[in-house]
């Protein structure tokens, strides 16, 4: 598979850092190209590579432009910049394999309401709902894991169902607990830290999301899919107790 | 046998150049604020460049010698002490067991920083000695210096073991100094270089402008995550959605009040705000120095020429590092 070029726009964010636009909007088919971009970088680095960070409709490309002009500008090149996107460019024109992995579908044991989601009435009366609709619609979508961020191994995630939409706290919390699954707007997401926040707090999981002794250190990975498994309280204190839920 | 923190300050952490590749799991860069004070720090005693070094900040740190070690203070003059008296900054120094260091209050800039020659004893936490305090982990037990922590340095290199042994037959400082003009200036007006941002042309006309006409203050909630910018108000032509994507040490943000906020060492990885521009690397570590209500002017420049001002500062380091080099092989 090429990625398609058209649709590919490279612009600078720093001397140091690249954004490589692909298309617009929050879509599928937008994330699978985003992927395939990031897998090509990590995979053929160029000389002077950092890092790459995918998001909704675009990566991120860190580069040492110190490393890249001590390294190799091509004849002709004035910049590492310029050097650096002929690179890319290139080897966005190379075919390729494309991924053949399959999603991964990650269980995350949530318990709904009560102190550990005191914000489930809320969210409820908002939409006009009971609490255990609101448990039924959030549990019974597939979630896909877009891109991580704001905090490490913090999921942005997409579809959620608009019957549950609501929007963020007027005042948000000064402390939200790890582990939190919250709503804003028609989003949903998962606080790996304890910190503060706006989210409409609707339950709580025991599964760890930042692991910063394994690698990954997430548990959760771009293009992961997310099904939210409602469990009791009294599996939530086991499972804090074991370590797992399962 | 180590250093003991008598007074941590107002806050002391140990950073190095940063945590890198893990970005895109949301695991923020972190690292020094001045980094080019503290590869020069790094430099000065031996140690490779990105060593993990204590960064200091404003006032108010003691730390207790209860060995004899090579150390070098740069950054910001906080104006430091080795029990009373006045000791030079940018030059590697011998203190001697039982010596009290003591930042006292910052003169100019706002972090100074101190490498101990062979490094600070702490593991590497996903590659980094950086210091994060939100998530826990790294620099010393995931957190800023409190009274009582004790630490202790690793082995020196073979040069930094040189620099101790010829340090320690002499009975006065070195009568020499880095000059650090090209890499950091202490201004409480600053001239700051940046390149237009992606949003850039999203702003009206008035306020670009204003932008780079007028100065902007840096706000008293300002930190190591972000400063917070107090002028002239930046407009968009007209309000649109902007989706989350990646950022970097120095982007300029403008959030609906108007305020611009330039992210820092311990930024967010996303961000969704429109950016108006960003500060270009080499001047970084002059912006980093910057204290609450020093006033900031954006000049713009090109990419281009922010790009070779950093291959310049690099070219500059890298002559400094030989430099010191030689020094110490015709005895300092």
């Amino acid at each position: 598979m090429k990625i398609v070029k058209e649709n590919v726009q490279i612009r600078p964010l720093s001397d140091s850092a690249l954004v490589i636009q692909v298309g617009e909007g929050i879509n599928e088919a937008t994330h699978k190209k985003v992927k395939s971009i990031l897998n090509l970088l990590e995979n053929q680095p160029f000389s002077g590579f950092v890092e790459a960070v995918p998001a909704y409709n675009s990566v991120t490309v860190y580069y040492n432009p110190v490393d890249v002009y001590f390294s190799n500008l091509e004849k002709g090149i004035k910049t590492p910049y310029e050097d650096v996107k002929i690179r890319i460019l290139s080897l966005m024109n190379q075919p390729h394999i494309a991924e053949t992995t399959t999603d991964r579908v990650v269980k995350v044991p949530v318990v709904y309401g009560g102190e550990m989601g005191p914000d489930l009435e809320f969210v409820a009366s908002y939409n006009g709902l009971t609490t255990s609709e609101v448990i039924k619609i959030h549990s019974s979508t597939e979630y896909l894991v877009y891109m991580l961020g704001f905090a490490p191994g913090f999921p942005f995630m997409g579809g959620m169902d608009r019957q549950i939409a609501t929007p963020r706290k007027e005042t948000p919390r000064l402390t939200i607990a790890p582990g939190s699954v919250g709503i804003a707007g028609s989003q949903t997401g998962i606080y790996p830290l304890e910190t503060p926040g706006g989210w409409q707090i609707i339950g709580r999981t025991p599964s760890r999301l930042f692991l910063p002794e394994q690698s990954p250190p997430t548990l959760l990975q771009p293009g992961d899919r997310i099904q939210f498994v409602p469990i009791s309280l009294d599996d939530y204190t086991r499972a804090w107790e074991m370590g797992t839920w399962e | 046998m180590g250093v003991k923190v008598l007074q941590p300050g107002m806050l002391a952490t140990i950073q190095d150049l940063g945590r890198y590749g893990l970005q895109k799991f949301g695991v923020i860069v972190g690292g020094a604020m001045d980094s080019s004070s503290l590869r020069i720090a790094n430099l000065l005693v031996g140690n490779s460049e990105g060593e993990g070094a204590l960064e200091v900040t404003l006032f108010g740190t003691s730390l207790l010698f209860e060995s004899d070690e090579l150390i070098a203070i740069t950054g910001g003059n906080l104006q430091p002490t080795i029990d009373g008296k006045e000791i030079p900054m940018w030059q590697p120094v011998l203190i001697r067991q039982g010596s009290i260091l003591k930042f006292n209050a910052a003169i100019s800039g706002s972090r100074a920083y101190v490498s101990f020659s062979g490094g600070i004893q702490i593991p590497k936490v996903m590659g980094s000695k950086s210091t994060y305090i939100r998530a826990g982990i790294g620099g010393f037990q995931g957190r800023k210096l409190q009274k009582n922590d004790v630490f202790e340095c690793n082995k020196r290199t073979e040069s930094g073991e040189d620099l101790f042994n010829q340090l320690k037959k002499k009975v006065n400082y070195l009568s020499w100094s880095v000059y650090h003009t090209p890499f950091i200036t202490f201004k409480k007006i600053q001239t700051i270089r940046i390149i237009r941002g992606s949003e850039y042309e999203r702003f009206d006309e008035e306020s670009l402008k204003k932008f780079f006409s007028t100065p902007y203050t840096i706000s008293t909630h300002s930190d190591r995550m972000g400063y917070r910018l107090e002028g002239e108000e930046i407009q968009l032509k007209e309000p649109f959605e902007l989706l989350s994507e990646g950022v970097t040490f120095g982007t300029i943000q403008v959030p609906s009040n108007g305020q611009p906020i330039i992210l820092m060492a311990d930024r967010q990885t996303t961000g969704g705000y429109p950016k108006i521009g960003q500060v270009i690397t080499a001047d970084l570590p002059s912006l980093a120095q910057m204290q609450a209500n020093g006033q900031v002017y954006f000049k713009e420049v090109t990419l281009e020429e922010a790009q070779w001002a950093l291959i310049h500062q690099e070219k500059e380091i890298n002559e400094l590092a030989f430099g010191l080099h030689i020094k110490r092989l015709h005895q300092l």
